[in-house]
C-alpha cells in the first residue's frame, strides 16, 4: 500500500485513483451489508464476478461491492452509475441479464425495477423513491460510495482531508470551539454536547488520555451504528483521530459488538490499511501527532453501552458501571482523561471539519442540530435505515418514508429510543426528532431505534418485554434496578395474565419514579420509562386487561383462546399439520377444531393458515 | 481443548489481565464453549485470578460455560422481531425439538438460543444458523430449516 506522508501525497494520490477510474464506464454498486447478505447477496456477487470475466468487462465496468443502503427490505439491491439506476430483490439468475441488457446495451430490465405501492408505477433511480427522497442523507449517502474495504474508495471521495486540513491549518483548541459551534450532541442515546465533552477532557491534567469509540449497539431495535461502522469505518477512523488531537490522545480503542462479526471484520481491515498507509502510527501525514486504535470485542451485555461499564470491560473486568462523582473525561480509562463517542457522533466529526461548523448547525431544530439516522422497523411498509435532518415530525418519517401499516391494521405507536425510551401514540407523531421534545413527552430519541406498532401489538406487552430484557441485563449492583425491574416486571406480569389489580398500577408508577431518581447508572434510571410511557399513554390497555381480563390487541397469552371460524375454514389441514401439541382435530374436508384442554395458545396454528381462519377470543 | 490452539490465541496477549475477554472471545469462537480446564489455563497465563476469570466468562452472555450442540440456532428476540412474531419462532424450536432458549437437546445436535438483536431488524423476525441468516422467519420456515438440519446430520452419519 501507498504511504501517504503529507497532505500533498492524499492529495496526489486522490487524484491518481480518479484518473485510474475513468476507464470505468459503469459501476455496479452491489449493497453487502448484514441486510441484504441474509437475503443471499453473496451469491449474486460472485455471479456478477463470473459475469464480468466471461463477457471481458473487468477493464470497463467496476464492481462495487459496499456497506449498507438502508432499504433493506428491497435487498439484494444493486445501483448502477453513472445513471444511479435501482434494481432491487435482485438473485443471482438475473446477473446474466443485468450485464447483456443493462451493461452492454443500456437497456432497462423492468421487471427489477422498485414498484411504488401507492401509484403502481415503476420508479428507475433511487433519487426517486419515495423511501429516499424524504430523506437527507449526510452520512449514509457515503456508504453507497465506498467499499468498506477499500481505502483507496474513502479517500477518492475526498477522505482524510478533513485530518489534513485539522493538522495543518487549526490548533486543538479551535477544533474543539468548532465543535463547540456546531452545537453536535451525542448520538447514542444521551445527546450531551460533543464539543464540551472534549474541552473538559482537553482540560483535564494529565499527559496520557484516550478516545473511545462505543459501537456496542445493544439498543434492540436498533442497528445504525453496525451500518456505520460496517459500510464506512474510515469515516469513523477519521473522526476519531480529530478527536485525539482535539484533546491530545494518542491511543483510542474501538469497543463493538460481537453479534456484528461483519463490523468487527471490516473494522480490523480499516484499522491495518490505515496503519499501512501511515494515517495510523506516528507523525501521521508529517505532523508531530501520533495515534493509534486498538479493537475490542464486546461480550454481549447491554449495560456495557454505559460508559463506565464499558471502560471496565476494556479492562477486562465485568462490566459493572461506577458512579460518576468525576467524570470519565478526568477519571476514565485506566483512570485516565477519557473522552467516549458514540459510533454516529464520530462520524459527523469530518464533515463539520472540512464545511464548518456553521454548515453542520444550519440544519435541525432550536436544540438539536444536523441529522439522525433512526433503524424504522416494525409494523410499516418500508423498512431500513434512514436518516433524516433533526426536527423533521414523527409522521412524516412513518408515513412518507416508511410508508405506513403493512397490512390492513392501523398504526397504533412507535417506541422510540430503545429500552430507555417509550411508546408514543399515533397523536403525538406531530412531535419532531428531537432530543428535548421528545424527552418531554416521555421517550428520548436514544441510538435512533424506531420500532412501529399496530392494533395487534399489546402495550402492557410492550412493558413486559422491555422489563424482561432489563431484568436480564441488570449488571446487579446497585439494589433500585436489581430489585425494582424485577417488581415491575411480577406486576406487569400479574396483569398481562390476569391477576392484576387496580392499585398495582399506582404500585407501577411509584416504583418507576423511585428508580429514575435512585439507581446508579443511565440505563437504571431510564429503566421505567417503557412502562411509565405506555401508562401514560396507554392506561386504558392496562385497565381492560385488570378489569375485563382481556388483551383487546390479543397477545397476552393467558387471556385469550384460539378457535377456528367454520365459515371461512377450507379444511385445508395445515393447521393441524403444524399444531406441535395435536391439539388440532378433524378430518381433511370436514371441520376442524380445537382441543383447549391440550392447546398452549402457542399462535403456530394462526401464522400458518392462508385463510385467516384462526380467530382470537 | 488442544493445547497448541489456545497456545495461538494467548500468544503475545500472555501477562496481560485486560486482554482476558478478548481470549475468552477466542476459545468461544474456536469451541465452541469454555471449559474449567481451559478457564484455570487462561487465569494462569494471563495472571487473573481464576475467580475473576470465572465472573467475567459467567457475567457476559458471548460466553458459554457447556459444550452446545453441532447446530446452533440463534433466535433474535429484538423489538423489531419481537413485534412481528419472535415469540412465535421460540415457541416452535421449543415444541419442535423439546428445548428452551439455552438449551441443548439430549443427543447433542441442536442448541437453541436467543440474543438481543443482531441488527438485521428490518427483515425481522431473523434468525441465525451457525453463523448464517434467515429473515422474515416464521413458524413454517423454522420447522422446515429444522428439518433439513436433521436429514444433513442423518445423511452425513450414514456416510460415515
Amino acid at each position: 500500500m501507498t504511504k501517504i506522508n503529507t497532505v500533498n501525497d492524499l492529495e496526489n494520490l486522490r487524484n491518481k485513483i480518479l484518473e485510474d477510474r475513468e476507464k470505468f464506464r459503469a459501476t455496479l454498486v452491489i449493497c453487502g451489508g448484514t441486510g441484504c447478505q441474509a437475503s443471499r447477496a453473496g451469491g449474486v456477487i460472485d455471479e456478477i464476478k463470473k459475469e464480468l470475466d466471461n463477457h471481458g468487462l473487468n477493464e470497463s465496468v467496476c464492481l462495487r461491492t459496499t456497506g449498507c443502503h438502508g432499504f433493506c427490505e428491497q435487498g439484494p439491491l444493486i445501483v448502477i452509475e453513472p445513471d444511479n439506476l435501482f434494481y432491487c430483490h435482485v438473485t443471482p439468475d438475473d446477473v446474466h441479464e443485468i450485464i447483456t441488457k443493462t451493461i452492454l446495451n443500456n437497456e432497462i430490465v423492468e421487471r427489477l425495477l422498485y414498484t411504488d405501492p401507492v401509484s403502481g408505477n415503476l420508479i428507475k433511480t433511487e433519487s426517486e423513491i419515495p423511501f429516499y427522497k424524504a430523506q437527507d442523507r449526510q452520512i449514509l449517502t457515503q456508504n453507497r460510495q465506498v467499499d468498506p474495504c477499500s481505502i483507496e474508495d474513502y479517500i477518492a471521495i475526498g477522505g482524510y482531508t478533513a485530518l489534513g486540513k485539522t493538522l495543518f491549518e487549526m490548533s486543538p483548541e479551535s477544533v474543539v470551539q468548532e465543535i463547540m459551534d456546531s452545537e453536535l450532541r451525542g448520538r447514542g442515546g444521551g445527546g450531551f454536547p460533543t464539543g464540551l465533552k472534549w474541552a473538559e477532557c482537553r482540560e483535564a491534567p494529565g499527559d496520557e488520555k484516550y478516545v473511545i469509540c462505543n459501537a456496542d449497539e445493544g439498543d434492540p431495535g436498533a442497528y445504525m451504528d453496525r451500518c456505520v461502522l460496517e459500510g464506512n469505518p474510515h469515516l469513523v477512523l477519521e473522526g476519531m483521530l480529530i478527536g485525539a488531537w482535539a484533546i491530545g490522545a494518542s491511543q483510542g480503542h474501538i469497543y463493538v459488538r460481537n453479534e456484528y462479526p461483519l463490523a468487527v471484520d471490516n473494522i480490523r481491515v480499516a484499522v491495518q490499511q490505515a496503519r499501512e498507509s501511515g494515517l495510523l502510527g506516528d507523525g501521521i501525514l508529517g505532523s508531530k501527532f501520533s495515534f493509534d486504535v486498538e479493537i475490542s470485542r464486546g461480550g454481549g451485555a447491554f449495560v456495557c453501552g454505559e460508559s463506565t461499564a464499558l471502560m471496565a470491560s476494556l479492562e477486562g473486568k465485568v462490566g459493572e458501571p461506577k458512579p460518576k462523582d468525576v467524570h470519565t473525561v478526568i477519571d476514565g480509562l485506566w483512570h485516565k482523561p477519557t473522552t467516549l463517542n458514540n459510533v454516529e457522533t464520530w462520524a459527523n466529526v469530518p464533515a463539520i471539519m472540512k464545511n464548518g461548523s456553521s454548515a453542520f448547525a444550519a440544519k435541525g431544530s432550536k436544540g438539536s442540530k444536523g441529522t439522525k439516522i433512526l433503524a424504522l422497523t416494525g409494523c410499516i411498509k418500508n423498512t431500513g435505515l434512514v436518516e433524516v435532518e433533526m426536527g423533521t415530525p414523527i409522521k412524516n418519517i412513518v408515513f412518507d418514508i416508511g410508508g405506513g401499516a403493512n397490512n390492513e391494521k392501523p398504526v397504533k405507536a412507535v417506541q422510540t429510543g430503545g429500552p430507555s425510551g417509550g411508546c408514543l401514540p399515533v397523536e403525538k407523531f406531530d412531535l419532531p426528532v428531537d432530543f428535548d421534545e421528545l424527552y418531554d413527552a416521555g421517550s428520548m430519541i436514544g441510538s435512533g431505534g424506531m420500532v412501529v406498532m399496530d392494533e395487534e401489538t399489546c402495550m402492557v406487552d410492550v412493558a413486559k418485554y422491555f422489563l424482561t430484557f432489563l431484568q436480564d441485563e441488570s449488571c446487579g449492583k446497585c439494589v433500585p434496578c436489581r430489585i425494582g425491574v424485577s417488581r415491575m416486571l411480577e406486576i406487569v406480569t400479574d396483569i398481562t395474565e390476569g391477576r392484576g389489580k387496580l392499585e398495582q398500577i399506582n404500585l407501577l408508577e411509584e416504583l418507576g419514579d423511585t428508580l429514575s431518581h435512585t439507581a446508579l447508572c443511565g440505563l437504571g434510571k431510564t429503566a421505567a420509562n417503557p412502562v411509565l410511557s405506555t401508562l401514560r399513554y396507554f392506561r386504558e390497555e392496562y385497565e381492560i386487561h385488570i378489569e375485563e381480563k382481556k388483551c383487546p390487541a390479543g397477545v397476552c397469552q393467558e387471556l385469550i383462546t384460539y378457535a377456528i371460524d367454520p365459515e371461512s375454514c377450507t379444511f385445508c389441514g395445515l393447521c393441524k399439520k403444524a399444531c406441535p401439541h395435536n391439539a388440532i382435530t378433524g378430518e381433511k374436508k370436514q371441520a376442524h377444531e380445537i382441543d383447549l384442554g391440550l392447546c398452549i395458545k402457542c399462535g403456530i396454528c394462526r401464522s400458518e393458515c392462508k385463510f385467516e381462519s384462526i380467530i382470537i377470543n | 481443548m488442544q493445547n497448541t490452539n489456545l497456545d495461538s490465541i494467548l500468544e503475545s496477549r500472555r501477562s496481560q489481565p485486560h486482554q482476558l475477554i478478548e481470549v475468552l472471545q477466542d476459545i468461544q469462537e474456536q469451541h465452541g464453549y469454555i471449559s474449567e480446564e481451559t478457564m484455570a489455563t487462561v487465569s494462569e497465563e494471563l495472571g487473573v485470578p481464576l475467580m475473576d476469570v470465572y465472573s467475567v466468562a459467567s457475567f457476559y452472555k458471548s460466553f458459554s460455560l457447556k459444550p452446545r450442540g453441532k447446530n446452533v440456532i440463534t433466535i433474535c428476540t429484538g423489538t423489531a422481531c419481537h413485534v412481528r412474531g419472535a415469540k412465535l419462532i421460540v415457541n416452535q424450536a421449543n415444541a419442535q425439538l423439546d428445548v428452551a432458549p439455552g438449551e441443548t437437546t439430549d443427543d447433542g445436535q441442536f442448541t437453541i438460543e436467543h440474543v438481543n438483536c443482531v441488527g438485521a431488524c428490518a427483515l425481522a423476525p431473523v434468525v441465525t444458523e451457525n453463523g448464517s441468516y434467515h429473515h422474515h422467519m416464521d413458524s413454517g420456515k423454522l420447522r422446515k430449516l429444522i428439518k433439513s438440519l436433521e436429514s444433513k446430520d442423518t445423511e452425513e452419519n450414514s456416510n460415515d
